[in-house]
């Protein structure tokens, strides 16, 4: 029985392995100026875990297959270097692999949340509620006018709480129920949660951070292909959180100016 | 240490029923009734685990009898949304709370702890007796919520604030559901902090002479560093509950800020922080995760070492290690957090000791593995277990390196790789680690063999299975699948349906697989071979108890003395390849650690 578990050992991890080599079921392609070192990093780690796992497993088989069982007349034998052996190697492989991951890590984290954005990046809000997201584009004046809370009101689609009769600011701006960006031009994303904590996730953007009630967050990030892609929730905001999605259209400049001025047309 | 000379009997055996079997202070039927509940949790939240996986492969079939346990939840036998999502949130919960601390923890703990330390007893019997009993109400409380007009909490086990905050106005069973499951954690705080002082004192006070630390086997290491554990993440968890429903009841907001409109209502509360419900969650949520597995790394290495014939190449560093991994549980909880909009600065502070952890994790490994070297390794049903253990860890651990990581993280989070990664090291390496101590210890506990050939049978099912289960979730998490999804709505997991309904189809043929052990555990009990007093040829000292199961008092007239580390196998002994902890007998070239 013990070789029949060694064999599985080894077919078991060889089988998870291979959708992974493959790439059968992978990340969406990167459509960001900031997806690489993310993907470059997930590769680094893949393959390190991978090694590690393959090693780890097919190591646990072989000592199964072989040390099993009470083979009179051989007796009890003990790893040459014993645990000295075992803590050193854990310490210098594991050790310089978390430390190559940390140091990379690191500087891939740093290229999104250690920068600022551009001086010309493109504002554009985001609410979170349950079960929708709405973007406003702050419109010809480039402000966003003030949201009170008190007036938001779905049934008359005032999604933000604007007050357009008394803050001219408002007046111009632009609420929408899908986010249209300009290719290659950096946005400056202001998140904004109106109830519970939501998510905004962009597999293709390499973008995932959470709305905080309370507490207004900020993104940056520049698309690089033009297409459609959704943006889900994936932080459990109550009974249809499964179905919370909205739609990014990434398009040329020109495309996007005129999306925009047909919203502003129908505000 | 306990001097045994002086050896006072600490409560006398009980004579009525409700004594003996109900409000028992001996700490061997205070474990079974752990054993019992977690058991009975356990079934439950399998069943609702099938449930779950019915709907996710096929979403709109009608699961015949369902409407049975919610009438407004399941309307013409299909799952609602908010039905999924009470169901998973209760799956979580009691696999969690009163499965994976309880089963490993407190049951193995309760009944094995006093034996190997060589005491009659735990200091404080009634804080035992009382622990169990606060713990069980505990989950009857969280199971009275699928009574309540609303039905359970659907807000995960993490009870994320503002959603658990601020009443039913943000769902259905937000409002009692929420005050239940909160009551429901409390309770079970309480007990396992009683649990707790009484194992850390166990361990400290009660040992009988000879019984030095070094010579205490590394299951008890296991459960001593847990409470330990359990002392300060369960301390940070029952205020934080309370306060949860507090928020509830007494017009509080502790976890709700200003300005939150709920169904265009302005919700009448000010100055509270969601975050500051996270940190003290993941405060107690990461250590959660050791307090699962450290029980069962220390049973694995214990089943593993008598199976083995040898020990394990150092018992120090394998304690050395489950005790780093409990230090450095606290300094890593923020990798949870690593996108909930806490300074990235933090992510980075949060994802170093992470990376680290992995240290003492590789270790534990490498021990296991290097130890298996030479050895002369028995397959037998425990050993098996405990073998699949060390696989499950192996598999779990290396997802974690993503996991660690902001950056990669970003990907990942709250996706099916995290439930994958969570699954294979605290949920079914913790499972494996419960089976491998049940079929070793079942012969002491119930002085009955349980059937070897229907362990067997369990474990190859449960080994295979747990891997077509768990390792494709694995796969959607890279492809972007979000986690807590009743339905797959997006268009780029429609074509994940497919892996979905193969996990299904696993997951429904290993849940059945566990009738297997249940039947065997039940048929066993009763009419099982009898046991001898030490079927697997062990050294520790639960082997030397004069009768099996053991007495009232354990060590029947006088406490046993230990003259040696617990492992000395692979030496000439008078009983064969071994020598017991308790043999006065001098052994030739044994190193002795103490």
């Amino acid at each position: 029985m013990a070789k029949l578990v060694a064999v599985t050992i080894v077919v078991i991890a060889i089988i998870s392995a291979i959708p992974i080599l493959r790439h059968t079921w992978w990340m969406a392609e990167d459509i960001s100026t900031h997806g690489a070192p993310i993907d470059e990093q997930m590769s680094e780690t893949m393959a390190e875990a991978g090694i590690s796992f393959l090693a780890s497993q097919i190591l646990l088989a072989y000592f199964i297959w072989r040390f099993s069982g009470s083979r009179p007349g051989e007796k009890i034998k003990h790893l040459p270097g014993g645990a000295k052996a075992m803590v050193w190697a854990a310490i210098l492989l594991v050790g310089t692999e978390v430390m190559a991951l940390g140091i990379f890590g690191t500087k891939a984290w740093a290229t999104i949340y250690f920068t600022p954005p551009a001086a010309d990046a493109m504002p554009i809000q985001v609410q979170a509620g349950q079960f929708a997201f709405y973007f406003r584009y702050p419109g010809p004046d480039g402000k966003f006018g003030p949201t009170h809370p008190d007036l938001i009101n779905e049934g008359t689609q005032n999604f933000f709480g604007l007050d357009q009769d008394h803050d001219p600011d408002s007046k111009d701006d632009i609420v929408t129920a899908e986010m249209a960006i300009p290719i290659n031009h950096e946005i400056h994303l202001l998140m904004h949660a109106k109830d519970v904590g939501h998510s905004f996730f962009v597999p293709e953007l390499r973008v995932q951070q959470d709305f905080v009630p309370g507490l207004d967050l900020s993104l940056h990030f520049t698309a690089t292909k033009i297409g459609r892609y959704e943006i889900v929730c994936t932080q459990l905001c109550g009974l249809g959180h499964y179905n919370m999605k909205a739609y990014l259209s990434v398009k040329s400049q020109s495309d996007f100016d005129d999306w925009l001025k047909k919203q502003a047309a129908q505000q | 240490m306990h001097d045994m000379s002086a050896h006072v009997t600490q409560h006398a055996p009980p004579t009525s029923f409700i004594r003996k079997h109900i409000f028992s202070l001996d700490h061997k039927v205070i474990g079974k009734q752990y054993y019992g509940m977690a058991l009975l949790a356990a079934v439950a939240g399998m069943f609702l685990s099938w449930l779950m996986r019915i709907h996710l492969g096929w979403t709109n079939y009608a699961i015949p009898g369902l409407e049975l346990l919610s009438k407004n939840g399941a309307p013409g036998n299909v799952m609602t949304p908010e039905f999924y999502l009470q169901l998973m949130t209760m799956h979580a919960t009691i696999m969690v709370f009163f499965v994976l601390t309880t089963a490993p923890f407190a049951a193995f703990g309760n009944y094995f702890l006093p034996i190997q330390v060589g005491a009659e007893d735990m200091p404080f019997p009634h804080f035992n007796m009382m622990s169990f009993w606060v713990t069980f109400a505990g989950f009857l409380v969280l199971m009275s919520s699928f009574f309540v007009p609303d039905g359970p909490t659907l807000g995960g086990w993490t009870q994320y604030a503002p959603l658990s905050a601020v009443g039913k106005v943000s769902g259905p069973g937000q409002g009692t559901g929420v005050i239940l499951w909160a009551t429901s954690i409390t309770l079970f705080c309480v007990g396992q902090l009683l649990g707790a002082l009484n194992f850390i004192t166990t361990t400290l006070d009660m040992r009988t002479r000879g019984m030095s630390m070094w010579r205490l086997p590394l299951s008890a290491w296991g459960w001593f560093i847990t409470s330990c554990m359990g002392l300060t993440a369960f301390a940070v968890l029952m205020p934080a509950c309370i306060l949860l429903i507090l928020d509830h009841v007494a017009g509080t907001s502790f976890f709700v800020p200003a300005n939150l409109v709920i169904n265009d209502q302005l919700q009448p509360h000010s100055g509270g922080s969601t975050l500051l419900w996270q940190h003290l969650f993941w405060f107690f949520g990461h250590p959660e995760v050791y307090i699962a597995i450290v029980p069962g790394m220390g049973m694995v290495s214990h089943v593993l070492i008598t199976n083995m014939r040898k020990p394990m190449l150092s018992h120090r560093v394998l304690v050395y290690s489950m005790g780093a991994l409990a230090v450095l549980s606290y300094m890593v909880y923020g990798h949870h957090m690593f996108v909930s909009g806490m300074n990235p600065v933090s992510s980075l502070a949060f994802s170093f000791p992470t990376l680290v952890i992995t240290i003492p994790s590789t270790i534990l490994v490498l021990i296991w593995l290097g130890s298996l070297y030479g050895a002369k390794l028995r397959i037998n049903t425990a050993s098996l277990f405990a073998l699949g253990f060390v696989s499950m860890f192996i598999s779990g651990g290396v997802s974690g390196f993503f996991l660690a990581q902001p950056s990669t993280d970003i990907m990942l989070h709250a996706t099916y790789f995290v439930v994958g990664h969570f699954h294979m090291v605290m949920g079914v390496a913790a499972m494996f680690g419960i089976f491998a101590g049940t079929y070793f210890w079942f012969p002491k506990m119930f002085g009955r063999m349980m059937n070897e050939t229907l362990g067997k049978l369990h474990f190859w099912l449960s080994f295979v299975g747990a891997y077509c289960i768990f390792m494709p979730f694995h796969y959607l998490g890279l492809a972007g699948n979000v986690r807590r999804y009743q339905a797959f709505v997006n268009d780029y997991t429609l074509r994940l349906i497919p892996v979905h309904r193969f996990i299904t189809v696993a997951a429904l043929c290993t849940g059945a697989a566990q009738l297997i052990f249940l039947y065997n555990l039940i048929h066993s009990r009763f009419w099982g071979e009898p046991a001898t007093d030490n079927p697997w040829q062990g050294t520790s000292l639960e082997w030397s108890t004069p009768t099996t199961p053991p007495p009232h008092n354990n060590f029947g007239d006088k406490l046993p003395e230990v003259f040696h580390d617990p492992y000395q196998y692979g030496v000439e002994g008078s009983t064969g390849d071994y020598v017991m902890q308790t043999s006065p007998e001098q052994i030739k070239g044994a190193i002795d650690e103490a």
